[in-house]
């Protein structure tokens, strides 16, 4: 997927890297035995060790570990079993320690990659180049005082996933699908929940340009921020265009640290910074370096979900689904097992249509996930088996949907209830027929002539009888009937 | 190996501290010689050496996920110099 800046003096293309920060689930913290639960009064869940108490000694979570390590085996990557902690010294009011334990030389993850799904059905692979494990630091508020900032700690500490891709994305959209993907292998494997709302997942974006065809790195920009798959296309195509204007200016790109306002959606340095970074990392004394056992690992890649990718293939192999159908139905694994159950004896074409239109269209506007919905996928799988069976028709299936989504009821239940039961009785229909030919003369003379017309009649026909005649049937009668 | 003052000046701010000139000047003069004596060790190949991360061959003793802390607001807001609710308040800082 190509992307090109078409500048004053040429055609330029993008490099981009991303770098996301995803919080792990587990119920306690990294280091300490507070809880992680999104959304508690302030400093409530806090120990002395996240409020930097002086003498307290940090004890590393072992699931937070093994979370690390499934997401690693979930990016097909290398698994270190020697990894470090180390310190990396900065003073900001939201870190009390000074310093945040993070891994640098020796991350707990090496190299892995995650297969993107390109608009014209090819994968790309954009390769990982590590992940590590680090804390989460607190979370200030500017915007309360006028001139004063309030500090909650209850953030601090919380395990995060830091993962770093090779600058191998060559256009927005490829670092829209890349992070669509990444966001799925996490749901997957049940190590971070995905939520960009709450900040569980974060993006930061390096992007630099060059000449087309050129194998030379140009000087990047990091670009904080972009917390909103929105806005990671938006905020790239923003600094690639700002770059390249640079450039062909006569200017350089410095290489620094720029915000993305999402409001002017644009990108600005943070060139308030009074020197550069000097974090001056070191092995954190505190902490010796984590072993991992093999035996572990192989018990951690037994348990593995199947992840999107193998269960994409497997619905386009087993259910003979599109590229398309199949990747809209495994991008959050409650869709896929929702469409796996309603579909269990049934034609799994058909199902997928139901639930990518009519079930996505009825939860998109009633702004419900999945898991409130008030079908279930037996009843939605009932439905189904109504229409073929000839009970009701498909146009009045819609309408029984719709009444299920609103009630819970049961199709069958409906459909008996309200006297929706497709009429196949031709004697019924009989009478309609002819009193549409007897009052339509004209129709019928249009009709004789070009026998293509003839769905007038079936039309006129459907809307007389609620859609509860069988159409087919209708057909049928009306060609006997006018002598076609 | 001599330090000089604008690399006392820098460590300085990096790490928060405040330096009278007179200050800056013994610092740049004690800091050189403490890094003369350590350099002493440069005189062994340590080239095919892995640093030594623990002296003792021990894994680290892990904890299990569970909630064992917190719900304590009160002590961990007791040194704070100054609070507003259950939030520490410092001198604001601008991003």
């Amino acid at each position: 997927m190509g992307w090109i800046v078409e500048g004053s003096t040429g055609r330029w293309e993008i490099v981009v890297g991303l770098e996301v920060h995803a919080q792990v689930i587990s119920r306690a913290k990294l280091f300490s035995g507070a809880s992680t639960e999104f959304g508690a009064a302030p400093n409530h869940q806090v120990s002395p060790v996240d409020a930097g108490m002086p003498g307290m000694l940090p004890v590393l979570n072992r699931y937070c570990v093994e979370q690390a390590v499934r997401t690693g085996l979930g990016l097909e990557a290398q698994i270190n079993t020697y990894s470090v902690f180390e310190r990396k010294n900065y003073f900001y009011p939201d870190l009390p320690t000074g310093y945040q334990i993070s891994q640098y030389q020796h991350p707990i993850v090496g190299k892995g990659r995650v297969l993107i799904d390109l608009p014209d059905g090819r994968t790309r692979a954009i390769g990982i180049t590590r992940l590590h494990l680090e804390q989460d630091a607190g979370k200030s508020l500017h915007d309360q005082h006028d001139a004063a900032t309030l500090i909650d700690l209850n953030r601090c500490g919380v395990a995060l996933m830091e993962i770093v891709s090779e600058p191998d994305i060559r256009a927005p959209e490829e670092a829209v699908l890349y992070l669509r993907k990444l966001r799925s292998i996490l749901r997957y494997l049940g190590t971070c929940d995905g939520n960009m709302e709450e900040g569980s997942l974060r993006c930061d974006a390096n992007v630099s340009v060059r000449r087309e065809g050129s194998d030379a790195l140009g000087t990047r920009c990091e670009i904080k921020n972009v917390n909103s798959m929105r806005f990671v296309a938006k905020a790239i195509e923003y600094e690639a265009r700002r770059q390249v204007e640079l450039l062909e200016a006569g200017g350089r790109v410095e290489q620094e640290t720029r915000l993305f306002d999402a409001v002017r959606g644009e990108t600005r340095s943070m060139r308030n910074k009074e020197e550069a970074h000097d974090y001056r990392y070191f092995p954190d004394p505190d902490l010796l370096p984590l072993v991992l056992d093999e035996a572990l690992i192989e018990r951690l890649r037994a348990e593995l979900p199947e992840l999107p990718d193998a269960k994409r293939q497997r619905f386009e192999r087993e259910y003979g689904l599109s590229v398309y159908d199949a990747g809209v139905l495994v991008a959050e694994q409650a869709t896929a097992d929702y469409f796996e159950a309603a579909t269990r004896g049934r034609d799994a074409k058909q199902t997928a249509n139901w639930v990518i239109n009519e079930l996505f269209g009825m939860l998109g506007k009633a702004g419900l996930p999945l898991e409130s919905s008030p079908v279930t996928p037996a009843q939605l799988g009932s439905l189904i088996d109504l229409v073929n069976a000839g009970t009701i028709s498909g146009r009045i299936a819609k309408d029984v949907f719709a009444i299920m989504f609103e009630t819970g009821d049961d199709p069958g239940s409906i459909v008996e209830a309200r006297g929706l039961r497709q009429v196949t009785d031709m004697s019924a229909i009989e009478p309609i027929v002819d009193r549409l030919i007897a009052e339509n003369p004209g129709q019928v003379e249009t009709v004789r002539k070009n026998p293509k017309v003839a769905g007038w009649f079936t039309g006129q026909v459907m809307k007389a009888t609620g859609g509860k005649a069988n159409p087919q049937l209708v057909n049928e009668l009306v060609a006997r009937k006018l002598g076609l | 190996m001599s330090i000089d003052q604008a690399t006392v000046a820098r460590i300085a701010a990096l790490a928060r501290i405040r330096l009278t000139d007179a200050q800056r000047e013994a610092a740049a003069v004690e800091l050189s010689r403490i890094l003369d004596w350590v350099a002493q060790l440069d005189e062994v190949d340590t080239s095919a050496v892995e640093p030594l991360r623990s002296v003792m061959p021990i894994s680290p003793t892990l904890r299990e996920d569970i909630v064992s802390d917190g719900g304590r607001p009160e002590d961990v807001l007791r040194n704070a110099p100054q609070r507003s609710g259950d939030y520490f308040v410092v001198p604001k800082v601008v991003e």
